[in-house]
């Protein structure tokens, strides 16, 4: 790596940046991102990510449709979103500049690869002129660099015919950016070396094309400073980056090592939650079992098998595989056994949006199921938190005996950011307790066992799995009589078990933490959010308390049941603002269940909401609850979108 | 990690039970006359023979009339959704090799509904044995046709006969790969003790076709072949090693062409020499499906008896397998390393 202090060029500090890397599908620019984002975590900066890619794998090359972009910030203090609009967009071809530039700040710089700006890849992307040329990116300050022909220059010299030296461009651009915010770069080389090692051609021309692009910035007479953004104060421990997928799965077998209940997983390959499947399919050596089912109802199907034999059962899913699984968490209800649900959100409906995020699947993981089938339900609310989240969902579905779903979403699910890892002694203990013997006496004076006795604090049934001689039973989706678990038609027994169920599902509230409010004395406005606007809703009240107003926020990872307090809690305030990735759904539960004033603040463009709407969002709301003498129940109420306020 | 799935190897010997351990104190409530019955006395009369437990023994069904079974077995059951059975039976049977997993289905229920889970779970060879119920009709639901049901047939929603070319579920679980496929008829009780107990002792997935007679609402249904009177001319019993003969004397067989296709013919005709021997442990399917076509329904001399026994790996064993070999390469799993498996970096 070159001496940076020998570098002639100045240097200047910066506190954060947002870089978005875009190309075509083919380009390799996840890779990019990721690569970029990984050297970033290890020199100790905060970051959060945010991946953009397009649901055909490989949509018609150089065109709009076949752009996919991978945004990160990075800073030297806390952050909680990936940036609202870049600093710097790295444009590989003219698509990629098109499909960006709208969100693109004035005065933002632009880095493209002048060597795709040809007539061909401009027509492709609809362009009538070079903007290049056109003068139509004055506003920014634009670089050109022929990224294209630099990297099948020295890739040629390494035996590289040229139509494959192409393909290492990204590395070019990779080492561009790592100069001009001074990343190390040995990290990636070694990188490059190990992922490459059985193509010593394809190697060679990445390591080529990535100190090609180093030494460009250094050298050429086109950057005139390079830049840097230092390391984030960050709590004492050992850190990761890591995405909602993984911490999914590793959450998973933490959970299987902490009950030490074998894992099973029966899943469908579906986007955006298969990574998981890919993910624990790695690490037998934990005892996980991962089967891919012929379809989304056998995943489920497999996994209650699994819970009835006393495995930890899982099923992971998306948008229409939720839809199928819904016959089978009614079994998991009625036959009161452990399962776990993992709903990775995307957009709907039906095959919808199968690539981009939204949080539309809470009402659904309520109420979508037939008759009266109520369970618990999870959500986390940042990439890392998935882990926690995980554990606490099985937590639950192991204590009470239920099926519990776990609410993620496309934006977690890829997303990264910094884990400070935990401790093995703060895991909670979960303790599977089967059934060991009889726990009835019948008319006979017999000791026998019942499968619907209850324990008396968690209404939760025994989980006795086949083995075990004295206890064998028959359970089933019919209807069952109190205590005996026999078939019953009996309406009135119907309408205990009804409730029953319902009261251990209720229950829960007394078993999870208070609501977490991050309060401030004699704030009138309460913004409450759940999953994955957590970082997008701290970002905002940050910003309105930066202006000097008052405002709490509120997240809730436990959504059925909420909070034993929660009512009291939006209670307190003149405005509960509740911004989703939906069109109104906690709203509408805060509202049913609380009968608050719930104000909806939804967008649905399948990407995270932005700071800067956010802020606005809150910001009518505090001038509205100081123009306002009402509580709780006044103006105000009428939906918005982030949309308008954008 | 639980100790359930060494339940098995406690080295407490079996004990000795008769039919009545194997009954659970639940009134049985199939129609008076209903096939079902018969089918429930043969397994319950076999389970003392099997020398296995009732704590590792599990019934698992759908829904339909036949998925009521697991609640008259004294063992561990689950009466589950309708065609879902093969798929949860998966799940129990992957994690527990330790269990002998039953799946019990009819016709609707997983030729029709569930059909992907069946030729699924016959495909990946997972150790169960599943009972298939055909009796030609949706009996729960009072009597519509069924996909084994025979063209033409008029049914409360076929006034004017049905248009769908039927099933035959020996073809179809022999094309789904499967290794043990059999078929027995409710009105032999010895035959369908023989087949269950071969379906058992079959490591892998055994699929055995059971002809059940739903005397409400498709009444007489296999009268043809397995009456009283008319068993000796029209089922064919396959005996594994011997010619394939039947009739009162033997005067009817069974040969092969040279086309692969095979006929039924008069001994004296053709002389027993050119008889078909029956080979249920052929690698190549070909010669059991030409078997599982000799009869276009029950109306002609219809082949009982085990079609293929062929051994192949089982599903479970093959994932613990794999369990093990990581285990031995990667050392037992570790937690705290696999949090560390990626970049991580540590702050002072």
């Amino acid at each position: 790596m070159p001496d940076t202090t020998a570098d002639p060029k100045p240097h200047h500090l910066l506190h954060r940046v947002v870089i978005r890397f875009a190309g075509d599908s083919g380009d390799g620019m996840q890779l990019t991102g990721d690569r970029f984002t990984t050297t970033s975590a290890l020199l100790g900066n905060d970051l959060a990510t945010f991946p953009d890619f397009p649901a055909e794998i490989r949509a018609p090359a150089g065109t709009l449709a076949g752009v996919s972009a991978f945004q990160v910030h990075i800073s030297d203090h806390d952050i909680s979103t990936p940036g609202d609009s870049p600093n710097v967009l790295v444009a590989m071809n003219p698509a990629a500049l098109k499909a960006n530039l709208s969100i693109l700040p004035k005065g933002a710089t632009i880095i493209v690869n002048a060597d795709a700006f040809d007539e061909r890849s401009l027509a492709k992307a609809d362009y009538e002129t070079n903007p290049l040329e056109d003068g139509s990116l004055s506003a920014y300050t634009v670089y050109e660099v022929p990224m294209t022909s630099i990297t099948t220059e020295v890739s040629k010299e390494a035996g590289v015919k040229p139509r494959d030296a192409e393909r290492s461009k990204n590395f070019f651009a990779l080492g561009l950016i790592s100069w001009l915010y001074t990343r190390p770069i040995e990290d990636t080389i070694v990188w490059i070396e190990e992922r490459y090692a059985g193509k010593p051609l394809v190697m060679e021309a990445n390591l080529r094309a990535f100190k090609a692009g180093y030494h460009f910035g250094e050298t050429a007479e086109l950057f005139e400073s390079s830049y840097e953004v230092k390391p984030a104060v960050q709590k004492h421990g050992e850190y990761v980056n890591i995405t909602g997928n993984t911490a999914v799965a590793w959450g998973l077998i933490a959970a299987s090592v902490r009950s030490g209940l074998p894992l099973f997983l029966g899943t469908y390959p579906i986007t955006p939650a298969s990574d998981i499947l890919h993910e624990l399919s790695k690490h037998k050596q934990f005892g996980v079992r991962t089967f891919q089912a012929e379809d989304e109802i056998s995943g489920i199907g497999a996994a209650l098998g699994a819970a009835f034999g006393g495995s930890l059962g899982v099923t992971t899913t998306s948008g229409p595989g939720l839809d199928l699984k819904s016959e089978t968490m009614g079994l998991a209800i009625s036959l009161e056994l452990p399962l776990l649900i993992v709903d990775v959100q995307r957009g709907g409906p039906s095959t919808g949006l199968p690539t981009k995020t939204e949080q539309a699947d809470l009402l659904h993981a309520m109420y979508g199921r037939h008759g009266e089938s109520p369970l618990p339900i999870v959500a986390a609310k940042t990439p890392s938190h998935c882990f926690e989240a995980t554990l606490e969902a099985v937590r639950l579905a192991v204590k009470y005996r239920t099926p519990v779903i776990l609410l993620s979403d496309g934006y977690l699910a890829n997303g990264t950011e910094p884990w400070r890892l935990p401790d093995m002694d703060d895991l909670p203990s979960i303790e599977p307790g089967f059934a060991a013997a009889p726990n009835h006496t019948d008319a006979e004076g017999n000791e026998v066992f019942w499968p619907y006795v209850r324990d008396e604090q968690t209404l939760a049934r025994p989980w006795a799995p086949p083995g075990v001689a004295g206890l064998e039973h028959r359970i089933g989706g019919l209807e069952k009589a109190d205590g005996s678990g026999n078939v019953s038609y009996d309406g009135a027994n119907h309408e205990t078990m009804t409730r029953l169920r319902a009261a251990k599902i209720a229950g829960i509230a007394l078993d999870i933490p208070p609501t977490d409010v991050d309060a401030q004395d004699g704030a009138e406005v309460l913004v409450i959010g759940w999953g994955s606007t957590y970082g997008a809703i701290a970002a905002g009240v940050e910003r309105i308390r930066a202006r000097g107003h008052k405002v709490d926020q509120a997240h809730l990872v436990h959504l059925n049941p909420f909070p034993a307090d929660l009512g009291e809690v939006v209670g307190r305030y003149r405005r509960v603002l509740v911004p989703e990735v939906n069109t109104g759904q906690l709203s509408r539960l805060l509202r049913a269940e609380y009968l608050v004033d719930a104000i909806s603040f939804t967008q649905v463009e399948g990407i995270p909401f932005r700071a800067a709407a956010m802020e606005a969002a809150i910001l009518r709301q505090i001038e509205s609850a100081a123009g306002s003498t009402t509580g709780p129940g006044g103006n105000g109420s009428a939906p918005s979108t982030g949309k308008a306020t954008d | 990690m639980t100790d359930l799935a060494n339940a098995e190897s406690t080295g407490v010997p079996v004990e000795l039970t008769t039919r009545k351990d194997w009954s659970s104190d639940q009134e049985v409530r199939w129609c008076p006359g209903c096939g079902d019955y018969s089918i429930l006395a043969a397994v319950q009369m076999l389970m003392p023979d099997l020398g296995v437990r009732r704590e590792s023994t599990v019934f698992l069904s759908g829904i339909g009339c036949a998925a009521r079974f697991p609640y008259y077995m004294n063992t561990y059951g689950m009466h589950s959704i309708h065609g879902r059975a093969p798929a949860i039976a998966t799940g129990l049977a992957t994690t527990r090799p330790d269990l002998d997993v039953w799946v019990v289905t009819g016709d609707g229920d997983s030729l029709s509904i569930g059909g992907n889970h069946l030729i699924h779970a016959l495909r990946r060879n997972v150790n169960l044995t599943i009972l298939l119920f055909n009796n030609q009709i949706y009996g729960l639901t009072k009597g519509q046709y069924s996909p084994t049901s025979e063209m033409a047939k008029v049914t409360k929603s076929t006034p004017f006969g049905s248009l769908e070319q039927p099933f035959n579920p020996l073809s179809l679980a022999l094309g789904a790969e499967a290794g043990f496929v059999a078929r027995t008829h409710d009105m032999d009780r010895k035959h369908m003790m023989e087949t269950f107990r071969r379906a058992h002792d079959h490591n892998g997935a055994s699929f055995v076709e059971i002809y059940q007679n739903c005397n409400v609402f498709n009444d007489g249904a296999f009268e043809a072949i397995t009456g009283k009177d008319n068993r000796a001319d029209m089922l064919i019993p396959l005996v594994h090693g011997e010619p394939i003969r039947f009739g009162p004397e033997g005067e009817h067989g069974v040969v092969n062409h040279r086309d692969g296709s095979v006929e039924v013919v008069e001994v004296a005709d053709v002389g027993e020499s050119a008889l078909l021997v029956h080979d249920e442990h052929r690698e190549n399917p070909g010669l059991a499906f030409q078997l599982s076509r000799l009869s276009r329904g029950p109306h002609e001399p219809t082949p009982i008896g085990v079609l293929r026994d062929v051994e192949r790996p089982e599903y479970g064993a093959q994932m613990a397998a794999q369990i093990e070999d990581a285990t031995a390469r990667r050392g037992p799993g570790d937690l705290r390393a696999l949090l560390r498996s990626g970049s991580s970096w540590t702050v002072e």
